[in-house]
């Protein structure tokens, strides 16, 4: 296994940063995305909800390497040609902002109603009462879940791979085919994630206690 | 001059019947008990008045303010219109200092510094002044509600809603709102309580509405004669069921 990651330092590398470049975009993409439909899915308006609903089940129920082959294979035929790392990052974004909305959605959901009437009855308007009530209380709760989901993305990124996204997975595939040696390789490849999903676990970790305790 | 008017004010959730043709006068300066059986649509008729829950039908005028028109901004009736909650509502993210001068700073723009003067102010009112920089919760049923009763008059409102204010108070608790709330109506404040404090209502109630079945069956300013001789059965009924026991 040390022969594979000092022979192919360099290709690991270059994996890893495209498989850190894709999650940190997506993350940030998935994270915003979903926040807006989780927002759409708590509407006083029945048709946003039903938009905000309609988005969520359609994609969750959907395999993370149909949508990201749908953003490589169809919107090149239509709109514009994407390269692999382009749609493989989209996909991924699209897919994870489901989730996300779920459970950002779940959060809000989980602050208790009397606390958005107490703002209200001041004059407060939804946005203000979301913004200085709401959402502080509700990111408390959501923070464990959300760790979950940023770890999944993380992971989920090799997807990459399949549409020739310059990922770790993908670098893993070209060495296993150079070398055969495919036990080490993938041994060495699961070194590198987690190389980067440690740190966010424990990130989450940190943020947990020093926002949930607060 | 009145303050808040019901005119002919239905309500329904769903096929539900909750309010059925409210006519009901608030004067300004007015203190208004509201008694009555649960589910007698009490609270709702107290949730209408600062647009918590929407009328169906009828007029309703508050504070100059047309509740039926879809146009009327309901953020300038609630910053005139404060509401005191049977379970508080106190922001659980805020400290009781910041309960009472976030919705004076964020809604009518007021200077901070003023703001908290005379937050401290109204804390010492209510007798919690040592109590300004904790989070509610860690204060007693009892504080929370004195605490949003200052939130509430921190607004300056021209009148304020008392839902229940003291049902989910431990006994020993609830004199002390009680007497905070006895302590504004003195005050001249426009108020319409909910309640099951009878005690209240006959000592600092300038006025009685009994409801049952989402209807108001009687509304007189005798208080003490309401008491003594309710004249439709249905208040002739709760009144003893709640004297006698």
């Amino acid at each position: 296994m040390f022969s594979i990651i000092t022979d192919h330092w360099a290709t690991l590398c270059a994996g890893l940063g495209y498989t850190l470049m894709a999650s940190l975009i997506a993350l940030v993409g998935s994270l915003v995305i979903g926040t807006a439909f989780a927002l759409m899915e708590i509407s006083h308006r029945k048709w946003v909800r039903l938009i905000g609903r309609a988005y969520v089940e359609l994609i969750r129920n959907i395999p993370l390497l149909v949508i990201t082959m749908a953003f490589f294979v169809i919107v090149p035929m239509f709109i514009v040609k994407v390269d692999g790392f382009t749609a493989g990052t989209i996909g991924l974004t699209i897919y994870t902002s489901a989730f996300i909305a779920e459970t950002v959605r779940a959060g809000i959901e989980s602050v208790a109603v009397g606390q958005m009437e107490g703002a209200r009855s001041v004059g407060m308007s939804y946005t203000q009462a979301m913004v200085h009530i709401v959402f502080p209380q509700a990111i408390k709760i959501v923070i464990p879940p959300l760790g979950n989901q940023f770890i999944n993305l993380v992971k989920n990124s090799s997807v990459l791979a399949f549409v020739a996204g310059f990922d770790l997975m993908y670098q893993a595939k070209i060495i296993a085919n150079l070398t055969f040696d495919t036990f080490d390789t993938y041994l060495a490849v699961g070194v590198f994630y987690l190389v980067l999903t440690m740190p966010l676990s424990y990130l989450m970790r940190y943020l947990e206690k020093k926002w949930v305790t607060a | 001059m009145s303050m808040i008017e019901f005119h002919g004010v239905e309500k329904y959730y769903g096929k539900f019947h909750a309010l059925k043709d409210i006519n009901l006068t608030i004067d300004r300066g007015e203190v208004v008990t509201v008694i009555g059986p649960s589910g007698s649509g009490k609270s709702t008729l107290l949730r209408t008045i600062n647009g918590l829950e929407h009328i169906t039908e009828g007029e309703l005028i508050v504070n100059d303010f047309d509740l039926a028109d879809k146009h009327t901004d309901m953020n300038k009736i609630r910053k005139n219109v404060g509401m005191v909650f049977q379970h508080f509502n106190l922001y659980a993210n805020k400290t009781v200092l910041e309960n009472i001068t976030l919705g004076p700073t964020l809604v009518l723009h007021r200077p901070k510094d003023e703001v908290q003067k005379e937050a401290m102010a109204l804390l010492d009112m209510v007798g919690l002044v040592d109590q300004a920089h904790k989070f509610p919760a860690a204060l007693s049923g009892g504080q929370k509600q004195r605490v949003a009763i200052a939130r509430s008059l921190a607004m300056k409102p021209r009148a304020i809603l008392f839902d229940e204010p003291t049902s989910a108070l431990d006994p020993e608790m609830i004199g002390d709102v009680l007497d905070v709330m006895q302590k504004i109506a003195k005050q001249g404040m426009t108020m319409v309580v909910v309640t099951h404090e009878m005690g209240f209502a006959q000592r600092v109630g300038d006025r009685i509405v009994f409801m049952a079945d989402g209807q108001i069956l009687e509304d007189s300013r005798d208080v003490k004669g309401f008491f003594e001789h309710p004249q439709e059965p249905r208040a002739q009924e709760f009144i003893s069921k709640i004297f006698n026991h």
